[in-house]
């Protein structure tokens, strides 16, 4: 129903794999700017493209996993397909619906099959409410009088996600950072969604109580029938927790593939870089990492981007065509699209090309 | 108390209460380590006894979840708790903390701010609130050198200067008058490495250096302390809940449940042989980059325990799968004391654990249960 806006010339859309039948979330060209005002009259001086053009889709009972490093648009990509900011282009289609420039009401139907985990369980929890109340308030919205009444949908809910159904009326402050975790968990799962997105939904918590929760996602996900988009920036949760996963660098996906796939067979020199950089919790590979990446500098800022290939200012790959023509995101094999002109583990897009000065010093092999 | 003539070898007195030992070979000793804050709800034990050997050259790392009493320990070497605002005593400690053959517990305030900063430097966790937004960068790196050295300004300057262009910032010249929030994350926790280590400490203690950054520049970050204790040969303290970044930077492990010391042993040992319940769990619930996925983690059930009630015996007891194995005639309610292995690591460290459970008894269940399931 929205063939019209397939116009963007840059992206090419990828060759779906037409087994699936329609996926659950659909987004296309999505770009969120926020603007950047300047003086009395606040006149728009610029504008951080936290977002610039996405094109991807969730299929129904997957896991999606979004990772980049800080201010590469995961979060923004996060709550714009749960509109809870407005686009500045592209669309959203959930289940066939455009859902992009739809309004509070319009969306209210659609608040109770996309629902939310956020990353702060201090900050997301009403402290002056009670758990009854946090999880009983998507019920009062919607107008929605579960089966065997509100205060045993809520018990149940609690149990569900391995609290105790008596703490229905302590506050937020009596608990830990995992149980309040699991209550913005029950409070999103309240209404039977269909897609949850979960915004770093481990990263604030230790790592005994992070494991309990990334299994309790699991758990719910095979008894519910959940679709996910789990964003984060650790990348080894998100090998853990996805099934398909997109790689985020400066507002834009530069490899989305399957799990296997991009662990296995990185394609993007990002992502090679970013899964090297991680550090591997076995002292015994200590000695064995020469050949590993350094990324050096940091991160351009998005308010205005590198031209072309926005990580050719960081590549070691870099060549002339990097810095003129940004890279569409392009299936080079099955269930693995990689934007890039000179891939890992892939064919060559542009092999006659001549790099870029400067850029073999763009990375460090560390050798020790 | 302060007769440090005297000299044993190492490990005296592990979680032992101090039985008038003298001092120490070792670089740093620290024995019998607590610190416990008085609260209107209670006495919070942050750290209860804690005990550690570390050499110059060599990385420490501490590990344990928020609230087992890592970065209390950090701040307490540090003196960082000796007097609070208004003379006010701030916490209880008592043990002792031998460096180099000196006695910091019992040592006056200004002895200890003589060594603070010169030969103890400390790298916090956020950068930004560890550096004072009103000062440029430069001045701030030159003021700490100029503290402990009798230089004119223009010195100080240049220290400061060649200190930033060893850790890594780009055009140190100009990047000296820049303000703190001038710089990037990875700037500011390069720029706050260059103001730790312009006295040539002998002693660096970095708090969770990198948890605040991106993995990339964690990565930088890492290698760049990595270098620079080569290149200085001080002892690093490196705090963190990160076991992939211990497993990179440390030559040793100590890992911390309820303000005590649980396990400690070489990074290898704890890592492939590790003897307490705790590491186990810690094992278990880390997701892993380097192995495909696996069918589940394995956490540890419940949270940790109130500080100020630790649960009396095994401060772990509550949480260990293993409690109802049984101990032969131990009462739950005695706390296991660290004991070591007889087996001792490739560099003569030895491997102690603090559990009820038989050694033998535990290396079944690591073999047999554990380790084939991670």
């Amino acid at each position: 129903m929205t063939d019209t806006k397939k116009t963007d010339p840059a992206v090419t859309l990828p060759a779906q794999a037409t087994d699936s039948p329609e996926p659950l979330l659909k987004v296309t060209g999505l770009t969120k700017h926020f603007p950047i005002t300047k003086g009395l009259l606040r006149r728009q001086s610029g504008a951080v493209k936290a977002v610039d053009g996405l094109d991807f889709d969730v299929r129904r009972g997957e896991t999606l996993g979004v990772v980049g490093e800080s201010g590469c648009g995961k979060s923004t990509m996060g709550r714009l397909i749960t509109r809870l900011l407005e686009p500045t282009g592209g669309t959203i289609e959930f289940e066939g619906k455009d859902i992009t420039h739809l309004g509070v009401a319009g969306m209210r139907p659609l608040r109770r099959d996309v629902q939310m985990i956020f990353q702060d369980p201090y900050g997301s929890l009403n402290p002056r409410h009670t758990v009854g109340t946090i999880v009983s308030a998507p019920f009062k919205l919607q107008n929605v009088t579960p089966e065997g009444g509100l205060k045993a949908e809520v018990q149940r809910l609690l149990s569900l996600v391995g609290l105790n159904p008596e703490h229905y009326n302590r506050y937020p402050h009596e608990f830990s950072g995992g149980q309040r975790q699991r209550i913005g968990i029950a409070r999103a799962l309240a209404l039977k969604p269909k897609l949850v997105v979960a915004d770093e939904p481990v990263s604030a918590l230790d790592v005994s109580i992070q494991a309990q929760v990334v299994n309790l996602l699991d758990d719910l996900q095979q008894e519910l029938g959940l679709t996910y988009v789990i964003i984060a920036h650790d990348l080894s949760v998100i090998r853990h927790v996805s099934d398909r996963i997109a790689v985020m660098y400066l507002g834009k996906i530069v490899e989305l593939a399957d799990n296997k796939s991009l662990y296995g067979e990185p394609m993007h020199p990002y992502t090679t870089a970013l899964m090297s950089a991680v550090p591997v919790p076995d002292p015994r590979r200590r000695g064995a990492k020469s050949g590993r990446i350094l990324l050096k500098g940091d991160v351009p800022s998005p308010i205005s981007p590198p031209s072309g290939c926005r990580f050719h200012t960081r590549c070691w790959k870099a060549t002339q065509i990097c810095a003129t023509q940004e890279p569409p995101l392009l299936a080079l094999k099955a269930g693995h699209q990689v934007a890039c002109h000179h891939p890992e583990n892939a064919p060559d897009q542009a092999p006659d090309d001549k790099p870029l000065p400067g850029a073999s010093d763009a990375v460090t092999t560390a050798t020790d | 108390m302060t007769d440090p003539t005297t000299k044993t070898g190492e490990t005296g007195a592990l979680n032992q209460p101090y039985d008038g030992a003298p001092s120490s070979t070792a670089f740093l000793d620290v024995r019998d380590l607590k610190v416990h804050f008085p609260t209107e709800d209670g006495l919070v034990k942050s750290v209860d006894g804690l005990s550690f050997t570390l050499e110059k050259g060599r990385t420490l790392g501490i590990v344990g979840e928020s609230g087992s009493g890592k970065s209390v320990t950090s701040l307490g070497i540090m003196g960082l708790h000796r007097v609070g605002q208004y003379g006010r005593q701030r916490a209880r400690i008592s043990g002792e903390i031998w460096l180099d053959g000196k006695e910091l517990l019992s040592a006056d305030e200004d002895e200890v701010r003589r060594l603070r900063g010169r030969e103890i430097a400390m790298i916090f966790q956020d950068p930004l609130s560890a550096m004072h937004p009103y000062f440029t960068v430069g001045k701030q790196i030159s003021e700490a050198y100029r503290v402990h050295h009798k230089v004119d300004k223009k010195a100080a300057r240049k220290r400061a200067v060649e200190l930033l262009d060893r850790v890594g910032i780009p055009e140190p010249h100009k990047r000296f008058d820049s303000y703190p929030h001038e710089f990037s994350g990875g700037m500011r926790q390069r720029a706050m490495i260059a103001m730790a280590l312009v006295n040539n400490p002998e002693l660096l203690i970095a708090d969770e250096p990198t948890t605040a950054l991106d993995v990339t520049v964690q990565a930088q970050i890492l290698d760049l302390i990595r270098d620079l204790q080569k290149e200085f040969g001080s002892a690093v303290i490196m705090i963190t809940h990160d076991l992939g970044v211990v497993a990179e930077m440390a030559d040793e492990l100590l890992v911390m449940y309820g303000g005590r010391c649980v396990e400690r042993g070489t990074a290898e040992k704890v890592f492939y042989e590790p003897r307490h319940p705790y590491t186990w769990g810690l094992l278990g619930s880390m997701p892993r980059i380097d192995r495909e996925q696996t069918e589940r983690l394995i956490p540890v059930k419940g949270s940790p325990p109130s500080l100020i009630n630790i649960p009396s015996g095994c401060a772990f007891n509550p949480r260990c799968p293993y409690a109802d194995v049984p101990k032969g005639n131990v009462t739950r309610t005695v706390r296991p004391e660290l004991t070591a292995q007889d087996d001792t690591g490739q560099d003569g460290t030895r491997h102690w654990s603090a559990c009820h459970m038989s050694q033998e008894e535990r290396t079944r269940i690591w073999t047999e249960e554990i380790a084939p399931k991670l």
